[in-house]
């Protein structure tokens, strides 16, 4: 009987559940229902003909895609060029491609006028682009063009107002209608609306310019840049000031503003509300009435006690303490403390409605700030409590990122505008949006050398990819003719002997002939000579033959093991995006002379991995080669002591990393000897490259002891030379060096995998 | 009231157990009135008329044929043009959305009407099969609400997606007599082929005022920048076609064009590609001669050879998508399905959902002026990248173009994106195919930063009851110079710990925290009292590192702030035999972890470990009471892709399976634990994160002949 009433229930129980799931919709409508009525949501009806409606376009009509116009694409295009003019210019309508193509991308600035004022900060911009890879002093190569008028204030009021610009302009026989130039303003329009009006008319060239409203701002074509005060550095910069990463983020305050309140005009509606948010705790949001000379006309009952909280607080203070900044809109759109934030790793929180963010081509600002509306001030502080830790950890690392990347100095924002407009030149030979947005930075990667991520060092974790597991040996020879010496023989052998040497690569760096294929030992794996330049760089260059992610740069007097090659590739694996190598030196900063020293001397520290001896990536080579200006490789052709150095201060100002030191199993020979050049016997020719300070060099055998402190003194001044141009000492230094597993662990031998390392 | 989902299927279906056959008449009749009941349902969901209703909306199952008709007087009210100058900040109300705990944007769709003149005429097609499908999409989504009065966004039911299918006046006079109308502020309209002959404006010629404008075909002239959004043109194949995505790879052709209606002129230059470099470029058009029935649009020639479309696009690496009319087309819809990266020619085109999506990494932007170097430019891409920009092409497919689902679900999230911008999408959720996002690491420290020495580190002593043992490692700790606080957790909840009299005197402050339970993850809580990032994990009983070899430590761990820098190393191996990891403490040439048992690590990584390990490794570990250090091990791997570092040569630590106090029993069940812990572990990660190593670090000068008193740190290694 049980089981009965069990089943009978179950049945029920079944019956209804089917009656719920078929008949609920139909149920619902019947009167003991009705109470659900008003709760159901109301969803878009499945329409019964649903399946039979017509498609929206019938698909011959999606394929053929209209009749053909009337214009042909070429008239379409070429009529284009007349309509498409001043503010609705883009780069198919308003620049002339062609003068690019001959001599890629190359930037001419005028030259300067006399009796011409120009600002320091305009000066800086130029500078930045006279030091620049792309500059040219050939108006005929030139690509864009650079105005020497200074056009960064065109506030009528302001002292630095240049006048009759526009007289001026149009007696340029190269302005051309303003095609292929580019424009740099700071400020614009005055009072009372501080209008996008500079005061002159532009033609069409781009305008890359601070403060720039979505408006006015012709995409594609403009330059957002940020608002830089004139004390901002011209190169080099100073760092972000992020030194912890903590989470929660362990500041004093959620949300900080110190600024302006106006009382009226533009502007005025943001600034004037932004004291409500203010709570004394941990939002602190503190205005002053104080500013311009007649504020007291417009002074309200708030002024006093707000000027009095505002001197209780210090700005600097706030910003080194606060998690959030708020950025709001002054007179114009950007201010000072946009970059101001963003160097103190306080995110920005931005108000200002409108606002072209700078460099947004490029630049997910997303990442970086959170970007507010003017409108709903009073839920910023609710917004920004719900951001979780973690973001507001990757928040303040990305406002450093991107700081350093392109803010920090005037040449980086000046470089940044020169290959956002580059970029734009070859579409398909530009960087996509994540490699500006992720590290080192769009800068810093050459699309010339790839597009694809892969082939560069820096993103093998963020794409799941791996660097090659083989590499190429380059060794760079400079014996004597005719013959090869003992010492590359046999580095020959040793490193052909590793399972992971893919081919070898000679660079003949001599005069004379490499020796004919015969002569050159029979290897396993396949050996190039490739007949090289005398100037030491060279070494540097991006040869085509170099197949592999991981190149091992020797000198032909280096003397390494099978064993020790293997273990450093290893290692190398592990850091594909530093110099691993053996012999080291290190830099520090001599305080008595005021410079930096260097010492090749035995260390617990290292900051620099010769090139005699070391594996990189072949990005590298290209960096060197075309990233650096020509400058910097005359340097150090012209001193011929330190091409090494230059690539650490290069790969370290690229990573923020010290390189890595691995087990070297005796020491190399003092790096003088290699420099024995390609004698012939004691009738020598001294390189090109080296002759100006080649007297220490005629008898090197001799005096070695001499040559030794005299290049010595080279590497040092050279050392200095480099952090002069770089704007700063990039070389980081390391404690550590990597070895074995086991290495000298008290252990059998037969136990260890590179017992050969420990051998004295 | 938003959890209404969970009413459903609380409970699985019941097992009825077999019948006696006495019963079985019972049940057959029960079962006929249920059926029948059924069947009386059915009828009613069947029968069109069966219920009427005043509102719209209370009956589903009607006929779009039965909607309301509203008839427009000639001299209703038209909607301004589109303003250029509409932006967020100008022409929406923000007021409307609200801030909201979810920040979800709600969307209110408009019921559906026929919209007619004076004279009856009808302005428009009622409603087309792809714009009911997106509404439908809508309507089931996150974003939707029925509510008028809480929308921040209104979508009209007037279908606009076609231009040349209505009326532009009366549709215009349509938008205006919506009841929310307001000028179009908030309203949405989705249009994906506008203009019309002989001009094909760039965007919809109905004039629509202030409304948003989601537009297949926009050009840079006419895209307002933040406000609009840019969509794909819907190619209708996609849902009858099924191409199963082919792998990466060279094809059959290398350049391959398949629109039927191009330009002549565009023609000319494609056919002069084709002829310089051969067979590998092939160059279709329409079928002259195809007999009746077969459809055309699924047919491409090339001379007498007939292709089927779109299958063809699969045999192609790179697929044209040339302008027509228009700057939007379908075809690069069927292409992106293909597989086939996208060769867009059409100067001026704003590329579908180009706010977020990067266009660089699945396509080919030429400018029209460069169509005669085509083949150069697309040889010079490396093939590698080929292959990524297929995959990539077919994930934006199968992603944001595939239904009118995906287009309208896209295109939301961009809104609502640009209104609740501090919870937007990153750029990696958007962009980046399944593949890469399950194979890549996102490093949540990934600034290079070199943490400054003067911050010290924290050591974390967990102990249970070892007093006199827990005071030598407090006071050899101790010594260490960068050492800035110690932190004692007492697991022991039936015992105080000692009076503080008792404790060590040491230079830093000594911090006792007392733990609610006896856990193992009581050590990698994320303490207040932890005010250095590094931190240094030690057991109650490792006295035997030495002062230099711990701030050797320190040090390294400052160069590697990331990642996990100890002493003691340890290898996971995978062992063929039994087919599963195997754990591995012998002195081996590799490494892969580190024992927390002395070791340094970020406090970033005490979070990770508490709120936001994997699955129940967290519960697991403590309920098993081992093995917290390999799941450490594993989270710090998996979120930063690193290995460990090793520092230092091998020590005789004491711990448990360095000293065997009971023979090789205990030592053997310990290695079975925890071979054990890395098979679960690897099974919740999904994947095996550990990286092997053969690298440790040493002081610069370790072992070398060198007088050990100008050593940094002399005194390393001793055992």
């Amino acid at each position: 009987m049980q089981t009965r009433k069990k089943y009978i229930f179950l049945t029920f129980l079944a019956s209804w559940l089917l009656l719920f799931l078929f008949g609920g919709d139909q149920l619902r409508h019947f009167s003991f229902f009705s109470g659900r009525k008003a709760e159901a949501r109301r969803n878009w009806p499945r329409w019964t003909d649903r399946s039979l409606l017509k498609s929206f376009a019938d698909p011959e009509e999606l394929q053929r895609d209209g009749d053909p116009s009337l214009l042909s694409p070429r008239e379409r295009r070429a009529a284009w060029l007349s309509v498409y003019r001043s503010s609705r210019c883009r780069m198919e309508t308003c620049f002339d491609f062609s003068r690019c193509e001959k001599h890629g991308f190359k930037v001419f600035t005028y030259p300067q006028e006399r009796g011409q004022p120009v600002s320091e900060t305009y000066s800086k911009i130029l500078s930045s682009i006279e030091r620049s890879r792309y500059h040219t002093a050939n108006p005929e190569e030139a690509c864009l063009f650079i105005l020497s008028i200074d056009t960064l204030d065109r506030d009528h009021l302001s002292g630095q107002y240049v006048r009759n610009v526009d007289e001026k302009i149009r007696s340029f026989p190269l302005w051309n209608g303003g095609r292929n130039h580019l424009i740099f303003n700071l400020y614009s329009g005055t009072w009372p609306n501080y209008a996008g009006d500079l005061g002159f008319d532009i033609g069409q060239a781009i305008l890359a310019k601070a403060s720039f409203d979505t408006e006015s701002f012709r995409p594609g074509f403009d330059i957002s840049i940020p608002l830089f005060s004139k004390d901002h550095p011209q190169r080099g910069g100073d760092r972000g000031w992020l030194y912890q990463d903590s989470v929660p983020p362990r500041k004093k305050y959620l949300l900080v503003f110190k600024g302006k309140r106006y009382l009226t005009g533009i502007g005025s509606g943001t600034r004037n509300a932004l004291h409500h948010i203010h709570n004394g705790k941990d939002i602190i949001s503190l205005t002053t009435c104080k500013h311009g000379k007649d504020w007291e006309k417009h002074k309200d009952t708030r002024c006093d006690k707000d000027n009095i909280d505002y001197e209780r607080f210090d700005y600097q203070e706030l910003l080194h303490n606060s998690t959030f900044c708020i950025v709001p809109r002054g007179r114009r759109l950007g201010s000072f403390r946009f970059l101001e934030a963003l160097q103190a790793a306080c995110i920005p929180v931005l108000l200002s409605d409108g606002w072209e963010l700078p460099f947004a081509e490029a630049i997910d600002w997303g990442k970086a700030a959170v970007v507010g509306s003017e409108r709903l001030l009073l839920q910023i502080p609710s917004a920004v409590r719900c951001i979780h830790p973690e973001r507001v950890l990757a928040f303040q690392q990305q406002t450093q990122f991107l700081w350093d990347a392109y803010f920090s100095s005037v040449d980086k924002i000046v470089h940044t505008t020169l290959e956002i407009i580059k970029d734009r030149l070859s579409p398909h030979r530009s960087r996509s949006r994540f490699l500006w947005n992720a590290l080192p930075g769009g800068l810093l990667v050459l699309p010339d050398f790839s597009t694809h991520l892969g082939d560069f060092p820096f993103y093998y974790l963020q794409h799941g990819y791996s660097p090659s597991k083989k590499f190429t040996a380059f060794i760079r020879a400079v014996s004597q003719a005719g013959s090869l010496s003992q010492p590359i023989l046999r580095l020959i052998q040793a490193v052909s002997g590793s399972q992971f040497c893919a081919q070898i690569v000679v660079l003949w760096s001599c005069e004379k002939p490499p020796p004919p294929s015969g002569k050159w030992p029979q290897t396993t794996v396949p050996l190039t000579i490739i007949q090289g330049r005398r100037q030491l760089s060279d070494r540097f260059f991006p040869f085509e033959a170099v197949r592999t992610d991981a190149v091992l740069s020797l000198d032909e007097d280096t003397s390494l093991s099978t064993s020790e090659v293997d273990f450093a590739f290893l290692v190398w694996r592990s850091f594909p995006e530093r110099i691993v190598g053996f012999p080291t030196q290190s830099h520090f900063w001599d305080p008595e002379q005021g410079r930096w020293g260097y010492t090749s001397r035995w260390t617990n520290e290292l900051s620099i991995v010769l090139t005699a001896a070391a594996f990189y990536h072949r990005y590298y080579h290209s960096l060197f080669t075309e990233y650096l200006p020509a400058g910097l490789r005359e340097l150090v052709d012209e001193l011929a002591a330190c091409e090494d150095i230059l690539m650490n201060v290069l790969v370290a100002a690229v990573t923020k990393l010290p390189p890595i030191k691995v087990t070297q199993r005796k020491q190399h020979k003092e790096v003088v000897a290699q420099q024995a050049e390609c004698r012939d016997g004691a009738v020598g020719t001294p390189p090109p490259g080296q002759r100006s300070p080649s007297a220490p060099h005629s008898a090197p055998a001799r005096v070695k002891g001499t040559a030794g402190s005299w290049r010595f003194s080279q590497r040092q001044d050279c050392l200095n030379q480099l952090a002069d141009w770089f704007g700063y000492m990039p070389l980081v230094s390391s404690q550590l060096r990597l070895d074995p597993v086991l290495f000298k662990d008290q252990v059998s031998v037969l136990r260890k995998k590179y017992p050969s390392l420990e051998k004295p | 009231i938003m959890c209404a989902s969970a009413k459903y299927n609380t409970r699985g279906p019941a097992l009825i157990p077999r019948m006696k056959t006495k019963h079985r008449i019972y049940y057959i009749t029960l079962f006929s009135i249920v059926l029948l009941g059924l069947i009386a349902t059915g009828m009613f969901q069947f029968w069109p008329h069966s219920i009427e209703s005043s509102s719209d909306w209370t009956v589903e199952k009607r006929s779009v044929h039965d909607v309301p008709v509203v008839k427009l007087p000639a001299d209703s009210p038209i909607p301004e043009r589109g303003d250029l100058s509409c932006r967020m900040h100008t022409c929406f109300d923000v007021y409307r959305c609200g801030f909201n705990p979810k920040n979800k944007i709600k969307v209110y769709i408009y019921s559906l009407k026929k919209y007619v003149d004076e004279y009856g005429m009808s302005v428009s097609n009622t409603i087309s099969r792809e714009y009911n499908e997106l509404l439908t999409a809508i309507s089931d989504s996150e974003f939707y609400t029925d509510d008028v009065n809480r929308a921040c966004l209104f979508v009209p039911s007037i279908d606009v997606l076609n231009q040349n299918a209505l009326r532009i006046k009366e549709t215009a006079q349509a938008f205006a007599q919506l009841s929310r109308w307001d000028r179009g502020t908030n309203h949405l309209l989705f249009n994906m082929l506008p203009g019309g002959p002989p001009d094909y404006n760039t965007a919809l010629d109905v004039p629509r005022d202030r409304a948003l404008l989601a537009g297949g075909g926009f050009s840079t002239w006419t895209y307002r920048q933040g406000y609009d959004v840019s969509i794909p043109v819907y190619s209708p194949l996609s849902g009858e076609v099924d191409l199963p995505e082919r792998g990466p790879g060279p094809r059959r052709y290398f350049i391959l064009s398949s629109q039927m209606a191009l330009h002549p002129e565009y023609r000319l230059e494609l056919e002069a590609l084709q002829a310089e470099n051969g067979e590998s470029v092939l160059i279709l058009d329409k079928c002259t001669n195809l007999s009746d029935g077969v459809p055309a649009v699924r047919k491409r020639c090339y001379k007498n050879q007939v292709f089927d479309y779109p299958q063809v696009l699969q045999e192609s690496t790179f697929c044209v998508v040339l302008r027509g009319a228009r700057l939007g087309q379908a075809v690069l819809s069927d292409v992106l399905q293909a597989g086939c990266v996208p060769v867009i020619i059409a100067d001026s085109y704003i590329l579908p959902f180009s706010e977020v999506l990067d266009w660089k990494r699945a396509s080919v932007v030429i400018p029209e002026e460069k169509m005669p170097e085509m083949y150069s430019i697309l040889q010079s891409i490396p093939q590698r990248q080929i292959e990524e920009m297929q995959r990539q092409a077919r994930w934006f497919w199968e992603a944001y173009f595939q239904s009118m689902k995906a287009i309208a679900l896209a295109t939301l999230q961009i809104i609502n994106d640009r209104i609740y911008p501090y919870a937007a999408i990153s750029y990696e959720e958007w962009n980046d195919p399944p593949a890469v996002k399950w194979s890549s690491v996102s490093n949540p420290l990934f600034l290079p930063l070199i943490p400054p020495q003067s911050q010290g580190f924290t050591a974390v002593v967990l102990t249970y009851d070892r007093v006199e043992s827990l005071f030598r490692v407090i006071t050899e700790v101790s010594k260490v110079p960068s050492l800035s606080k110690l932190l004692v957790v007492w697991n022991n909840q039936n015992k105080n710990p000692p009076e503080g009299s008792l404790w060590p005197k040491i230079r830093v402050p000594l911090k006792v925290v007392r733990t609610a339970e006896n856990k193992l993850s009581n050590r990698f809580f994320p303490y207040d009292e932890i005010e250095t990032e590094a931190v240094l994990a030690i057991d109650d009983d490792i006295i035997m590192l030495t002062s230099d070899e711990l701030q050797f430590g320190y040090e390294v761990w400052r160069e590697f702030p990331d990642r996990l820098v100890g002493y003691p190393g340890r290898l996971h191996l995978w062992d063929h035999e039994m087919n599963k990891w195997k754990y591995e403490s012998e002195w081996t040439n590799e490494v892969s972890m580190v024992l927390t048992g002395a070791a340094f690590y970020h406090k970033y990584f005490n979070y990770l470990y508490t709120y936001k390990m994997p699955g129940d490794i967290k519960n697991w570990v403590d309920a098993h009471m081992n093995c917290e250090d390999i799941a450490m091990n594993f989270l710090v791997a998996n979120v930063t892709g690193k290995s460990v570092i090793k520092v230092t040569p091998r020590k005789k630590f004491k711990c448990p399976e360095c000293t065997a106090i009971d023979g090789l029993s205990l030592d053997q069940t310990h290695m079975v634990e925890r071979s054990e812990c890395i098979n679960k572990f690897a099974s919740v990660f999904g994947t095996m994160p550990l990286k092997v190593v053969e690298h440790r670090a040493d002081p610069v000068l370790y072992k070398d002949d060198f007088p050990e008193k100008l050593k940094s740190f002399p005194n390393i290694g001793s055992l």
